[in-house]
């Protein structure tokens, strides 16, 4: 029982921090249409940001967090303006490919300054944990604030794009590029925010990844950057309380699988309920399903 | 002239392609010219080559994103080492080259097998949906066949699932993969395979069926409405490329004395997919080349190791961002034309080359 | 211009007993098709209801109506690009429940679609092929082996697209793009296709939209002589009412997903709820005509 309590604690927090990063990569999704496969490495430089700041600036740990996200944000504009702004009238092939091309590029320079020997990473969070069941079921900091933070993200993400002015002109853009356009709508600076957005979410992933598996390679990202979106999809891209649901959802079927079923087999087991659900429910499970109009 | 040019000559361009290198190949073997690392790669190349063609069947003429082709790879790979290593330690076959036929003619079949298991739930899906389907089904075959374990015991094939307790000669071992494979993938086999493929390709594409597959890939609604069945059609192009990646993976893992499931990871399907799309979608010779460059390159770069994967990476944006931004095309056009104007025999014949590079 | 306003089909029509009308010559022939109480519901709303309609063995038919009627939801309700909510189709005698698309076109409708829907990086040739799909077969390792039918059927197929392409004289056009045709010649290849599938209706969504007077003049012609010439029927969405009123025999008038009138030309013309729900604006034109 104890065990049980001890790997939902677990999923729990695995699947908070798949759910910030699958909240950018949805948003990502929902406004420029692509499968954007260098999310994954921006939280990869998020992390390696921080671990700098702390061990070879001397910063401390909450600057250092302020620190990747700055960078993260800033990259993830650039990345935009410079890659995939100018496709955006090509096929989505292409941009697939470019991305590919992006996140190759972070992997090897990231190779290249610090590289290829996992770095061990301390976590950032001072927080002490609790305990409960007299010491049986051991919470840890990170857990707690893993799991804060992917709610209050969850939160203000929410209000952000239902209650505000800028928030409603992202939702717009997804919706229908050319008609936002004419409404006076700036396309290019909502796309810009938004992948700011997503870029700032993941380097609080990355940080929050590292700080409770304590290691660093470049390979880092790409790993949980597929399993987010395949999260995203999972919970029906576009939806950010299915984001958020994906996620955790996706998180609890791998530690379980992996505690439960086989080590070797915990992912095949998530890719295999996500290709139920999508079989079941081709539009995610609080995703709306568009049907091409003849 | 160019009516016929279009029937015949596009048709004959990639036999005409993979012959000629094939003969020069040989010629620089028999005369001591070709280096060793060069050498060591020729069957590899086939195999990049049988994969990228029969992924351009998916992506450029059935239209369908698929990120996980070296899963059906990393099949044809065991079901052909399984089956080789089976008849020489089972059956007790010599004849290597036979050997050799029997395990691509396995990959391909296993393969196909895989092709139609997934075929059936994914292709039901369509554009990204279809893309992060077919990369899960990549991820979860690299995972069951890291799980799995053969052996050849008395001429009996036998199989643990997470056991690794069996007897005999073991021919898989769980996450080592399979284990002293006899190398007998040659040459020779490797071009005839490509040869193969090709013809497959080429006469399927330009049949009944292959003009449904593109018309499908078109406009699904007015396929549909012309009386086609989408699934089957869908289905036939996903089978035959993954028969066909399976024949290749087979011959690529007979190459090598022993290969673990993770050579077949998320990143070799997406290598794939890069030489499809650097070659041109859908086109056949552009797949060719790309594949046979873009597998050398980087071995032969091996001296600026730290930077050639960054160098990889940049010329793979640069490529997309100059072939498809209307922008860049337009300023590269116009270099290439200022340049066509000073030097006119040269520049033409290369833009001449690089047009007909970018005809499908 | 004037003679076009002029034309009239000078078709007598028959009641028949689903409280619709064909023209006398298909009486005692079976009917193409019969739609009874035919409807559709997306959420509450009620796209299509109670659609009854008959349509002749050779008639040329028309379905009319203010945009958003419900018009193209019916041709996709006789396509299967919808199951029904309620109602029949019977096409030719058979019981259309339960079919998808592709076995609609293989039970003999064929159709076009308002927004073009060529396979447009393919040739004009190979577009009439993929019609003939159904018609002219060969399996797939008879392609990929070259095998003697294929050399057989190939040539079939070639030679009866050429014919088919020949009806509005495109047959030079075999070799080009299909996306790179002129507008009008994309909407002529989406028929020479539709025909090339062998339907004994064949549906046409809003045939003439986008064409000037005289490429209408010539559509019309080209209806009437494929009619003809196929012994098929023809129905037809158009907001052009003098392609509709110069040939359809029957006409049919929706409203609100209801059918509001049914008759000829003339009756059309001249039924006070169809001109006010419909030819309101077009009234003076309609008396002038």
């Amino acid at each position: 029982m104890i065990s049980f309590l001890s790997h939902l604690v677990n999923g729990l927090s695995l699947g908070s921090v798949y759910a910030i990063i699958a909240l950018g990569y949805s948003m990502v999704y929902g406004i420029a249409k692509m499968l954007n496969f260098a999310h994954g490495d921006v939280i990869m430089v998020g992390a390696y940001i921080s671990f700098c700041a702390t061990q070879y600036w001397g910063l401390p740990p909450l600057v250092s967090v302020l620190c990747s996200m700055v960078v993260c944000t800033v990259l993830g504009i650039i990345i935009e303006r410079l890659a995939y702004k100018p496709l955006r009238q090509a096929g989505s092939l292409a941009v697939l490919i470019t991305a590919i091309g992006v996140s190759y590029l972070l992997q090897n320079l990231a190779l290249l300054i610090w590289g290829a020997n996992p770095k061990v990473f301390s976590s950032v969070i001072s927080l002490a944990g609790f305990t409960l069941f007299d010491g049986q079921l051991k919470i840890t900091g990170e857990v707690v604030v893993t799991v804060v933070t992917c709610v209050a993200v969850m939160l203000l993400l929410t209000w952000f794009t239902g209650k505000t002015r800028t928030g409603r002109a992202i939702r717009a853009v997804s919706e229908d590029k050319g008609a936002a356009q004419l409404m006076g709508i700036n396309v290019n600076f909502s796309i810009s925010l938004t992948f700011a957005i997503g870029s700032f979410l993941a380097a609080i992933a990355g940080v929050l990844l590292c700080s409770s598996y304590n290691t660093l390679m470049p390979t880092t990202g790409s790993m949980p950057g597929i399993k987010a979106f395949t999260a995203a999809v999972f919970g029906g891209i576009g939806s950010i309380p299915g984001a958020m649901l994906g996620g955790i959802l996706l998180g609890l079927i791998e530690i379980f699988g992996r505690a439960y079923i086989s080590t070797e087999l915990a992912d095949a087991i998530v890719f295999a309920v996500l290709i139920i659900i999508l079989l079941v429910k081709p539009s995610g499970l609080l995703g709306k399903n568009v049907q091409e109009k003849v | 002239m160019s009516k016929k040019w279009k029937k015949y000559g596009s048709y004959a361009l990639p036999f005409a392609l993979v012959i000629i290198s094939f003969i020069v190949c040989e010629i620089l073997i028999s005369g001591g010219k070709m280096s060793r690392s060069l050498k060591g790669q020729l069957i590899p190349i086939c195999a990049y080559i049988v994969m990228a063609l029969s992924l351009n069947l998916v992506v450029g003429f059935s239209g369908e994103l698929s990120l996980g082709h070296a899963g059906f790879m990393s099949v044809g790979a065991f079901a052909g080492a399984i089956v080789s290593g089976w008849l020489l330690n089972g059956a007790g076959m010599e004849n290597a080259t036979l050997r050799l036929i029997i395990a691509l003619a396995a990959g391909g079949i296993f393969a196909g097998i895989a092709g139609v298991l997934i075929g059936i739930p994914v292709l039901r899906l369509r554009g990204d949906y279809l893309a992060i389907v077919t990369l899960a089904f990549g991820e979860i075959i690299r995972n069951v066949l890291n799980c799995c374990y053969f052996s050849v015991n008395e001429g009996k094939l036998l199989i643990g699932f997470n056991n690794a307790n069996l007897p005999g000669t073991i021919l898989v071992n769980g996450p080592q993969g399979a284990v002293k494979v006899a190398k007998i993938a040659t040459f020779e086999v490797g071009f005839a395979l490509v040869l193969f493929t090709l013809l497959v390709i080429m006469n399927l594409v330009r049949s009944r069926s292959g003009r449904a597959i593109m018309a499908i890939r078109d406009n699904r609604i007015a396929a549909e409405a012309s009386g086609l069945n989408v699934t089957k059609y869908k289905m036939m192009a996903f089978v035959t490329s993954a028969v066909l990646a399976g024949m290749a993976g087979a011959l690529y893992g007979l190459s090598f004395s022993t290969f673990a499931a993770a050579k077949f990871k998320f990143d070799t399907s997406i290598n794939i997919l890069v030489f499809v799309v650097l070659g041109g979608i859908g086109n056949i010779p552009g797949s060719i080349i790309a594949a046979a460059v873009l597998t050398i390159l980087p071995e032969q770069l091996r001296a600026f190791s730290d930077y050639r994967m960054l160098a990889y990476a940049v010329v793979l944006i640069l490529m997309m961002l100059i072939t498809n931004n209307a922008k860049l095309k337009g300023f590269v056009m116009t270099l290439r034309e200022n340049r066509k104007k000073k030097k006119l025999p040269d520049a033409a014949a290369e833009a001449g080359q690089t047009k007909g590079g970018e005809q499908a | 211009m004037t003679q076009s306003a002029k034309r009239r089909p000078d078709t007598k029509m028959v009641p028949v007993p689903s409280t619709s009308i064909i023209p006398e010559r298909d009486l005692g022939k079976l009917p193409v098709l019969e739609c009874q109480h035919l409807g559709i519901d997306f959420g509450g709303l009620k796209a299509v209801d109670d659609f009854n309609i008959t349509i002749g063995r050779t008639e040329i038919a028309g379905l009319i109506g203010p945009n958003g009627a419900g018009k193209t939801t019916v041709f996709n309700l006789l396509t299967k690009v919808y199951e029904p909510t309620r109602g029949t189709v019977m096409l030719n005698g058979i019981d259309m429940h339960g079919m998808d698309t592709v076995a609609a076109n293989k039970q003999g409708i064929a159709r076009t679609f308002q927004n073009i829907r060529l396979f447009s990086n393919m040739t004009v040739e190979d577009n009439v092929r993929i019609g003939l799909h159904n018609q002219i077969r060969y399996g797939m390792f008879s392609g990929i082996l070259r095998a003697p039918s294929f050399w057989k059927k190939e040539k079939e197929q070639h030679e009866r697209s050429l014919e088919l392409l020949s009806i509005f004289g495109m047959q030079d056009l075999a070799d080009v793009q299909a996306g790179s045709l002129p507008y009008g010649a994309q909407r002529r290849l989406e028929i020479v296709r539709a025909l090339a599938t062998n339907p004994s209706l064949l549906l046409l969504d809003e045939p003439a939209a986008g064409m000037n007077p005289h490429e209408t003049e010539e559509l019309m012609n080209n209806i009437i002589r494929i009619r003809d010439l196929f012994q098929i029927a023809v129905l037809l969405i158009e907001h052009d009412m003098n392609l509709v009123m110069g040939i359809c025999e029957g006409i049919c008038v929706l409203n609100y997903g209801r059918i509001i009138a049914k008759g000829t030309a003339a009756e059309i013309q001249q039924n006070p709820v169809v001109i006010e729900a419909y030819l309101g604006k077009q009234k003076k034109e309609a008396q002038e005509a």
